[in-house]
């Protein structure tokens, strides 16, 4: 039997809400990408019936309404827990703003994606790149909300799509509207292969149980990346 | 006699036209736009007690289909209302004066009624170069600049004066552009539609006759009476579209039946009009009724958004008939192979992490057993 002993601290990294969220959103991205496709490219697999013995394309697009108000709640809650979460889901973290991020993002381009030197990655929760990267995913959630339910609003007296009434206007109508919506699609479907692809890839490469973190909230740290981090924090804190 | 305007009803009587047919054109004129029972006598009174409408009628890059479409309008009363009951005291196609009198026709227009007459243009304005539409000596734009100075309204007819139609289709060799881009300061009616249903034509002309205000508008200033719904969503194809039912080919069995003519390329979905409600030709039919997809004649752009028979537009600078979905399946491909080779380099190069060696510099024990 192979194994090792190494000192490793567990550290709750994803709080409960900041996990319900994100297998939420899974469930409503693949979800809306699968009738989102379907609604844009229908198989015509009926022939030689009449309409009122069917609905099925009615209801294809009904689910996609319905995931599409779950996601837009659940992303407008993830928003709030920007504010509220703990250090690792803050909003802060998605903004490089700082210097060290920036610094970060270039060494986890040459550490994880060019391979081309071998250094630890400091950073517990998300690191700097997949947290821009996630901001980036964020930017395309609203456009794909705005874009959503502006076509939406336009067969809807409800007060939420209304509120998106403006939306047609200023892309210059329904027609820009829609291939927008389209094109932001493939967008979700290349991020999902190449998240799920690097979830692989970390928990392969670093062995800090990322995969299960988003399960159970616990990663495995190294312990002296643990005491950087603690020493930072107190730091900041007096400072 | 110099001073009496004749009402729109002393001319339609005048004209021949009983009473009877004179109330049945309101009532129509009422459900149209969309108004309550007692609409019908409001706008019967205004038909019978303001004077005429005095109008401008401009003809700029465009191809008179929607003066085309007005004069075929359902009603006789219909045509009869812009044709010569509203006072069109200047169009370029159908009046019978020609040159200098015509030039002093719509002066004359200009110099009488100062905020009261209203600026109908077909065609879109060209400012690549103003020479490109001349009128007179006079290019489009400085001809359309002068008479909206003192306008009460503007009235865009159809696509070229709403949003440019196909001169304004890339390249654009005109610099063609719609009306509201080119002036400011007063209402614009953006009558969609290449070109508009002659009813809904009429329609906008009885509003701004009965209520002295312009109807009440969409986001891209169309009215919302005639342009709040798509054509999807008013289509009696649509039970097609929601069993899942659809045309794949013109000859084939769904289109036999009738079937939705969504996989076809029809623009309806993403299309405001009334075409499946009042209809054309006298409530006839519409494109998809007599089996043919919608190609969204009344959405801005909708020339660069073809081809017509394709259900999603190409992209632009990705060639003809490159839709989002070959984009979208292209780049998928290229991140698996990216995805595939990165796994392959990871295997290699960070092979002692991954069999637990420890790395340089790292402090890692390791038992094996």
């Amino acid at each position: 039997m192979r194994s090792r002993s190494t000192n490793l601290r567990e550290v709750h990294v994803w709080e409960m809400p900041v996990r319900v969220y994100h297998w939420i959103n899974a469930l409503c991205i693949t979800t809306l990408c699968i009738t989102g496709y379907i609604i844009g490219n229908p198989p015509a697999f009926m022939k030689g019936t009449e309409a009122y013995f069917n609905f099925w394309f009615g209801t294809v697009r009904f689910v996609h309404f319905i995931s599409a108000f779950l996601f837009f709640f659940n992303f407008i809650f993830r928003i709030y827990w920007g504010f509220t979460g703990n250090e690792f889901s803050r909003w802060n973290n998605f903004i490089p703003l700082k210097r060290s991020q920036w610094k970060e993002i270039i060494d986890v381009i040459k550490v994880d994606v060019l391979q081309v030197t071998n250094k630890q990655i400091d950073s517990i929760g998300h690191n700097s790149l997949a947290s821009l990267v996630y901001f980036i995913t964020f930017l395309i959630f609203l456009l794909q909300c705005l874009t959503g339910f502006g076509m939406y609003g336009a067969m809807s007296n409800a007060f939420l799509p209304r509120l998106f009434a403006w939306v047609v206007p200023f892309l210059g109508g329904d027609m820009n509207v829609r291939q927008i919506h389209h094109l932001l699609m493939w967008g979700f479907i290349l991020f999902a292969l190449i998240h799920i692809y690097l979830v692989f890839y970390h928990d392969y490469i670093e062995r800090r149980g990322v995969t299960s973190s988003m399960i159970g909230g616990w990663k495995f740290i190294e312990e002296d990346v643990v005491e950087r981090h603690d020493k930072q924090a107190e730091e900041n804190q007096k400072g | 006699m110099e001073n009496h305007k004749p009402t729109f009803y002393e001319e339609v009587r005048g004209n021949g036209v009983s009473r009877r047919d004179f109330l049945k054109f309101c009532t129509t004129m009422a459900a149209f736009l969309g108004l309550e029972a007692s609409g019908v006598a409001q706008i019967a009174k205004a038909l019978q007690s303001k004077p005429r409408l005095p109008v401008i009628w401009f003809h700029f890059q465009e191809c008179t289909c929607c003066s085309e479409s007005f004069i075929r309008a359902s009603h006789p009363i219909v045509a009869n209302i812009v044709l010569d009951k509203i006072s069109l005291d200047y169009q370029e196609t159908l009046m019978a004066a020609s040159g200098v009198q015509a030039e002093d026709a719509y002066k004359a227009v200009m110099a009488k009624y100062p905020g009261e007459y209203i600026v109908m243009v077909e065609g879109s304005i060209p400012t690549e170069n103003e020479a490109y539409c001349c009128i007179g000596g006079r290019s489009a734009l400085q001809i359309l600049q002068e008479a909206v100075k003192n306008c009460k309204a503007v009235v865009a007819w159809g696509n070229c004066a709403s949003a440019g139609c196909v001169q304004a289709a890339s390249p654009n060799p005109t610099g063609a552009k719609p009306v509201h881009k080119v002036i400011s300061g007063k209402p614009v009616i953006n009558v969609q539609g290449c070109p508009p249903i002659a009813d809904v034509m009429a329609g906008v002309v009885v509003h701004l006759l009965t209520f002295d205000r312009i109807p009440q508008l969409d986001g891209l200033n169309r009215p919302k009476a005639f342009y709040s719904r798509r054509v999807h969503d008013t289509c009696y194809r649509r039970a097609n579209f929601d069993a899942g039912l659809f045309v794949e080919s013109f000859d084939d069995e769904g289109a036999k039946r009738g079937y939705c003519l969504y996989k076809m390329g029809c623009k309806g979905p993403v299309t405001y009009n009334s075409c499946g409600i009042i209809k054309w030709n006298d409530s006839v039919s519409y494109p998809i009724q007599s089996g043919h997809p919608c190609i969204g004649c009344s959405e801005a752009g909708f020339w660069d958004n073809g081809p017509f028979y394709q259900h999603l537009p190409g992209v632009a600078g990705f060639g003809v008939e490159t839709t989002a979905d070959k984009i979208g399946v292209g780049l998928g491909v290229a991140t698996a192979v990216g995805i595939a080779g990165h796994a392959i380099v990871t295997n290699i190069r960070k092979h002692k992490e991954i069999i637990n060696e420890p790395a340089e510099g790292s402090k890692v024990e390791t038992t094996k057993e």
